[in-house]
């Protein structure tokens, strides 16, 4: 019978990324629910120091599946080598994030192994053995508590919502032969953004302009960099051409949660809305105090942004000496 | 070269989404039903393949009778031809249970490519396209920003976190579409009146052998148990002051010193 948890790690470059931790903390909690072992999964090319990274989190078992063949991302070799692994273990629950590989990853593992999946999660909970998801659908309009049959349950957790925690102990290590299939993808390039910008998915504060910026988001950059913050839009200031595609926060773009938003000439449109509801802590700015954005913020100021965001850049940076 | 289009009609993203009586569906009247965002990118995209390299556009989709107005809109952007599942047993189907019947329906026609959109956003699953692949045994690239059809394969530029990635996948294959990949024609009065003409089936998931205890919410593996409203914010705190300066200076201290944020 299948059980026990398992945690599907994702690193880039030989760095776990921080959804990992969510992953592991998360798999922890359920596994102690179930009563049952935590075994996390790292794949990669050169990875197997990043077990030792793991361990403050709490697995009982930690698989590596080191293969130059894993150095890239590509679906067709993490699908099989990491489907094998789960044949193997046979565990009760799986969790990982749902970030861009995690959703790809968990869509064609499911299809494998003929398994639900609870996609983009924002609370698990755990009750007699039985095991309750909570998913938001239609943008966050609606959250939809969902239980899945047979195992083994697939949950892919949404970036920045599982809390952290470390549970110390002493994890086993294995490094199994790993099997790739056939592998009909290749990664020609890569082609990633210079200076290490904060990517919206995974900031814990975030500055979106909208409409009211008039295309000017000189004010929106300079206050997201004094917080350290990624850099947002709605999607009219994405349709007008003011911000590319992958800034568009919202139903048909990017689905954030981070610690803080700052909506800066957003109206509040439900398109915008739904991509970040789940957000902690929403402050908006409009100089129309009846925007719809302010039903949804917890701090609100009205007046223009362009007097208002240089003189708050000028106030966090003072905070922050 | 044949493409096959996968589309869904999902409420419009600016219409409000009621809970039903079941507690567990949602109220399907009072509602504007559009194509998926990502599926009229799919759709552009293989009309430019077809002006490009010639062959046949054929647009597949599951739902309700209603959802032959998503298939015709389809058709009128362009495309040859239109499949629709319509059948009571295929209703309620999760991702896996809609991919089961689309990858049946696919099979069934001459098909190179298939194109589909990243997500419905209705129950923003992310999955469907994949298991599509995953069934049909080919491979996908998902939130493709720029595909060039070249030789046997196609040259996918994938969106991911900070970038973008270049992959390339042999023929057959599938990929989703990411926003940025083109602009959705929209449909002209003379495609419209053409549109009406197009061939356009209805056909049941048994018609394409698919086992009906796998589909529809008997083949659910995810299972609703309730549908509810978000949590409602606290009611807002309004910052007050005179001037810039002094309302700067009380949301960066209530930021600080109150939720700690900064």
């Amino acid at each position: 019978m299948a059980q026990g948890v398992v945690a599907i790690t994702e690193q880039r470059d030989g760095t776990l990324r921080k959804v990992s931790y969510e992953a592991v903390s998360e798999g922890r909690r359920i596994a102690d629910a179930l009563g049952t072992g935590l075994t996390a999964v790292i794949a990669g090319a050169g990875v197997g120091a990043l077990a030792a990274d793991l361990k403050a989190f709490g697995p009982d078992r930690i698989v590596v599946l080191d293969d130059p063949g894993l150095a890239e991302y590509r679906t067709d070799a993490y699908t099989h080598a990491v489907s094998t692994v789960l044949k193997t273990l046979d565990p009760a629950v799986v969790v990982l994030g749902a970030t861009v590989q995690g959703k790809d990853l968990s869509a064609r593992l499911a299809a494998r192994l003929d398994a639900g999946l609870a996609m983009d999660c924002t609370a698990v909970s755990c009750t007699g053995g039985a095991i309750v998801c909570t998913r938001p659908m239609f943008g966050g309009k609606l959250f939809a508590d969902v239980q899945i049959q047979g195992t083994p349950q697939l949950i892919a957790v949404r970036p920045n919502v599982m809390a952290i925690a470390t549970a110390p102990r002493e994890a086993a290590v294995e490094t199994p032969a790993v099997e790739l299939g056939e592998v009909r993808t290749a990664v020609v390039e890569r082609l990633m953004e210079p200076g290490g910008k904060a990517e919206l998915t995974e900031a814990d504060v975030i500055v979106s302009g909208g409409r009211g910026t008039g295309g000017n988001f000189k004010p929106v950059e300079d206050l997201a960099a004094a917080l350290n913050a990624a850099v947002g839009a709605s999607r009219s200031a994405v349709d007008e051409g003011w911000r590319k595609h992958g800034d568009q926060v919202g139903q048909t773009g990017k689905v954030v949660s981070p610690a803080l938003y700052i909506a800066c000439g957003i109206s509040g449109a439900i398109q915008h809305l739904a991509g970040m509801s789940t957000s902690k802590v929403i402050v908006a700015l409009n100089k129309d105090a009846e925007a719809p954005i302010f039903s949804k913020a917890d701090f609100g100021v009205v007046g223009d942004m362009f007097q208002i965001l240089p003189a708050v850049t000028e106030a966090v940076k003072k905070l922050k000496g | 070269m044949d493409i096959v289009v996968l589309v869904k009609q999902v409420p419009d993203t600016e219409s409000l989404v009621q809970i039903a009586a079941d507690g567990v569906s949602v109220k399907k009247d009072e509602i504007k039903w559009v194509m998926n965002p990502y599926d009229e990118l799919a759709v552009e995209e293989a009309l430019r393949i077809r002006e490009a390299k010639g062959g046949t556009v054929t647009i597949v989709s599951v739902g309700a009778q209603k959802a032959q107005e998503t298939v015709r809109t389809a058709l009128a952007m362009g495309a040859d031809k239109g499949l629709l599942v319509n059948d009571p047993k295929a209703e309620g189907s999760d991702a896996l249970g809609t991919a089961r019947i689309l990858a049946a329906a696919v099979k069934s026609l001459p098909c190179d490519l298939v194109i589909a959109g990243q997500r419905a956003v209705d129950e923003d699953n992310y999955q469907v396209g994949a298991a599509v692949a995953e069934l049909l045994g080919i491979p996908h690239v998902s939130l493709v920003v720029k595909a060039e059809v070249l030789e046997g394969k196609v040259r996918c530029h994938r969106s991911v976190e900070g970038g973008t990635v270049v992959v390339e996948a042999p023929l057959p294959m599938l990929f989703t579409t990411q926003r940025g990949l083109n602009e959705p024609r929209y449909a002209s009065l003379p495609g419209i009146m053409k549109a009406k003409k197009k061939p356009l089936e209805i056909k049941t998931a048994a018609d394409f052998g698919v086992d009906a205890a796998r589909i529809g919410v008997a083949g659910r593996r995810v299972v609703v148990k309730a549908l509810r409203l978000p949590p409602q914010r606290k009611t807002v705190r309004m910052i007050t002051g005179e001037t810039p300066e002094a309302l700067a200076a009380e949301l960066v201290r209530v930021l600080h010193e109150d939720a700690r944020l900064i």
